[in-house]
């Protein structure tokens, strides 16, 4: 979106002294002393990071701040969250107020060089979708010839959309508004027949301000690249290799079908490849400079990536999010994690 | 019987005056006097009925308070005040630890009572002075739950309370109490010689009950009561003295001083607390950080100060010169005639502003959401992003309403109050 673009120009401008300054592998050392994570997460969005009525923070973002806490620690619970705004975050990581940021951050070029950070790895892969009413009839974005979209201007959602029904040779009537919940009102009075916006935003409006969820579909085509995932600061590999492989220890554990449940079972399992997972064959952690037990606890404490998923985003919860492109590889979605050994 | 005139004459009886009295004459008099103002007075009464009922059916009548979640109040037609019976923890203490959340409960009492005690005028002297000590150790020690006095401190209190005192009561007092002055001052003073010379070491008293709640966890009202109040009482002193030092007769201070004050005034409130959040970390020295709230609350003191002492400077012109000439011909020092003379009156002329500039700070502190801060009407958007709860932004922001309502509220009365207090000498 072109305010994240623009927040992290401005950022480079003015930053581009700080990137890099920073000593080697003094991060872990510092969590390590410190005895928790600091974690900057969202202010507030749903599914990703929200404290909850008793004021827990929960959330698919949240889930990978425990996880890195349950890998260095033993102890999900061991992590403070720093609520940041989109302005603020890449300040706040910089300047070392929180040890990683996972705040549904695309991954772009500028942010993972001029900025001084490294991303670890996406944790969610967003884009830009489609919303329509069921009534339409319509099942593909390649039929919405003529459509007219409610669209927010001056946003790379507003060139992507233009971009799109160019390339499909088809036409569309844009209809702008400037203020967001104004223009999902207009949507869903009926001003348009379509919506537009990040899907994870899409799902999140259908559950949060459509009169009847279920009248509403969001099509499967998704026209844009928004990989969302956690942010580092240069300067300390150690840590970022910690964090990367937390994310995948969930998702590797998801794909050998280790769940928070059955964790203690598989312990006794012959697979060579969910032995060295759980540090039943030791190695791994050492390489990481963690406990044998890092994986383990994860799964253990926080669930595997499909657990932390369903449980924030999934068809249980208001957001009612399919998998779609978080589906395992195997499952002809996008969540591939390198294989631990 | 008639009146007689003076030539024998019976005068016209007169219809009896119209009755002037009573609750049919006070609505006759104030809204029917007129065909024109009978009509405005229907309409509106139709349309306060209209709205009273409406409000009434939806607020009360077909609202539900109790549910699992939003769907149970989806297609009532009525308020969803379960949402907030379900998030009311959330929205009053933001994620401050569940299990210990009577904690900020009772800092929030301890303050209001605080405050409550402030207003009383037979406490505006040395009881005032410890009235706050008690009233924020209490909330602090509830807040942290666990507080490290440094005895620097102590003497630092000491130091600077005996120089008050001495130049306050210098020349009037006994010179039993002006030696106890200057022994306090000294004591702080030799104290704070030997502990920089490195003689004594850096102690702390460890007040330790409760478990330790850092600042980020705090949320919600003790948030913002606490950038407000602390806000204001530490911007308040503070503003006096940048509105004397701009009437200062030495062009170094004066020069300092409006220059602060057209530096803060010039800038929006945002950009203090932005400059504060993120450009101020990035120029400190790696390994030092200040605490969020610590520095989101010296932004707002920065800012109300430079407003506070604007004000304090119209009481301050308001005064007539003789004042200050009278003061000066009865010997009194500068601290004196400032103190004695000058302020009381000064402030007096400017509680209307003051309150006004109070009120409207309490409400600016909740501005701190742009560096995410969870003061009270961020908590309340908390609450509204909950998909479980999706749907009902009027009923949260009703609320949170309603509380503003009720602190800007009292301070607008308190204002009436010690407006009409502290005029008796100059009213008829």
């Amino acid at each position: 979106m072109v305010k994240r673009t623009m927040a992290a120009a401005a950022a480079a401008l003015t930053l581009t002294g700080f990137a890099g300054a920073a000593q080697a592998g003094p991060d872990f050392d510092a969590i390590k002393s410190r005895g928790h994570v600091i974690c900057g997460v969202t202010t507030g969005l749903a599914g990703f990071a929200l404290a909850d009525s008793q004021g827990k923070w929960k959330g698919l973002d949240v889930d990978l701040c425990r996880a890195t806490a349950a890998a260095v620690f033993g102890d999900a619970e061991k992590v403070k969250y720093v609520p940041t705004t989109a302005q603020q975050r890449f300040t706040a990581l910089q300047s070392k107020e929180v040890d990683l940021l996972v705040r549904t951050t695309t991954w772009t070029l500028q942010r993972d060089t001029a900025l001084g950070f490294d991303f670890a790895a996406v944790n969610y892969y967003d884009g830009q979708g489609f919303m329509v009413p069921k009534k339409l009839g319509v099942k593909s974005a390649k039929e919405l010839d003529g459509a007219t979209v409610c669209v927010q201007p001056g946003t790379t959602t507003e060139l992507n959309l233009a971009d799109y029904f160019r390339a499909n040779k088809m036409n569309f009537k844009p209809v702008v508004i400037e203020k967001v919940e104004e223009l999902r009102q207009a949507f869903f009075s009926g001003r348009c027949d379509v919506y537009t916006t990040d899907a994870s935003g899409l799902y999140a409006t259908r559950a949060a301000n459509a009169p009847k969820p279920d009248d509403y579909i969001i099509l499967p085509e998704i026209i844009s690249k928004e990989p969302l995932g956690p942010v580092v600061r240069h300067g300390d590999n150690q840590w970022g290799d910690i964090v990367r492989w937390s994310h995948y220890a969930m998702v590797e554990a998801e794909e050998y079908g280790i769940t928070s449940k059955n964790v203690d079972e598989m312990l006794k399992s012959d697979n060579p490849v969910i032995k060295r997972i759980l540090g039943v064959t030791p190695g791994m952690g050492k390489a990481l400079g963690l406990d044998e037990k890092w994986a383990y606890n994860i799964v253990k404490q926080v669930g595997n990536y499909g657990e932390s998923f369903e449980r924030n985003l999934g068809m249980e919860t208001p957001l009612k999010i399919e998998r779609g492109q978080n589906a395992l590889w195997t499952k002809g979605g996008q969540q591939y994690a390198m294989p631990i050994r | 019987m008639s009146q007689a005139t003076e030539a024998g004459q019976v005068a016209p009886a007169r219809l009896p005056p119209t009755v002037d009295t009573g609750a049919i004459a006070w609505l006759r008099k104030n809204l029917f006097s007129s065909v024109g103002n009978s009509l405005t007075t229907i309409v509106l009464a139709g349309l306060l009925v209209w709205l009273a009922v409406w409000f009434i059916d939806w607020a009360l009548l077909k609202a539900t308070f109790q549910a699992e979640s939003g769907q149970a109040c989806v297609g009532t037609g009525g308020a969803c005040w379960a949402l907030i019976n379900d998030k009311l923890r959330l929205i009053f203490f933001g994620s401050f630890p569940y299990e210990e959340q009577w904690r900020p409960l009772l800092a929030i009492l301890a303050m209001i009572a605080m405050l409550v005690l402030s207003c009383d005028r037979r406490m505006w002297n040395w009881r005032l002075a410890i009235v706050w000590a008690i009233g924020s150790f209490v909330t602090f020690l509830l807040m942290f739950g666990q507080i490290h006095i440094p005895v620097t401190l102590i003497f630092v209190v000491a130091l600077l309370a005996g120089a008050g005192g001495y130049l306050l009561r210098r020349a009037t007092a006994p010179d039993m109490e002006r030696i106890a002055w200057i022994v306090l001052m000294a004591l702080g003073a030799l104290y704070l010689v030997l502990r920089v010379a490195g003689v004594i070491r850096g102690a702390a008293i460890p007040v330790a009950p409760f478990e330790y709640v850092e600042t980020g966890l705090w949320g919600g009202l003790p948030v913002t009561m606490i950038l407000a109040t602390y806000g204001l009482a530490a911007a308040f002193p503070y503003g006096i003295l940048l509105a004397l030092g701009r009437r200062s007769n030495l062009p170094l201070i004066r020069a300092l001083c409006v220059g602060f004050i057209e530096l803060i005034r010039g800038v929006p409130l945002i950009s203090l607390l932005i400059m504060a959040s993120f450009l101020l970390p990035l120029f400190l020295p790696p390994g030092v950080s200040f605490d969020k709230f610590l520095r989101a609350q010296v932004a707002v003191i920065l800012f109300a100060g430079a407003y506070i002492a604007e004000v304090v400077r119209g009481g301050l012109q308001s005064l007539p010169k003789g004042q200050f000439e009278a003061a000066d011909a009865m010997g009194l020092n500068y601290a004196q005639k400032t103190a004695f003379i000058v302020l009381p009156q000064a402030l007096r002329v400017v509680i209307p502003p003051l309150i006004n500039t109070f009120i409207g700070f309490f409400k600016d502190t909740t501005l701190v959401l742009v560096i995410g801060i969870f003061d009270f009407l961020n908590t309340a958007n908390a609450a509204l992003v909950d998909p479980k709860w999706a749907g009902f932004p009027g009923e949260v922001y009703l609320f949170a309403a309603f509380v503003y309502f009720c602190f800007c509220y009292s301070m607008s009365r308190y204002s009436k109050y010690l407006e009409r207090e502290l005029n008796k000498g100059t009213q008829r």
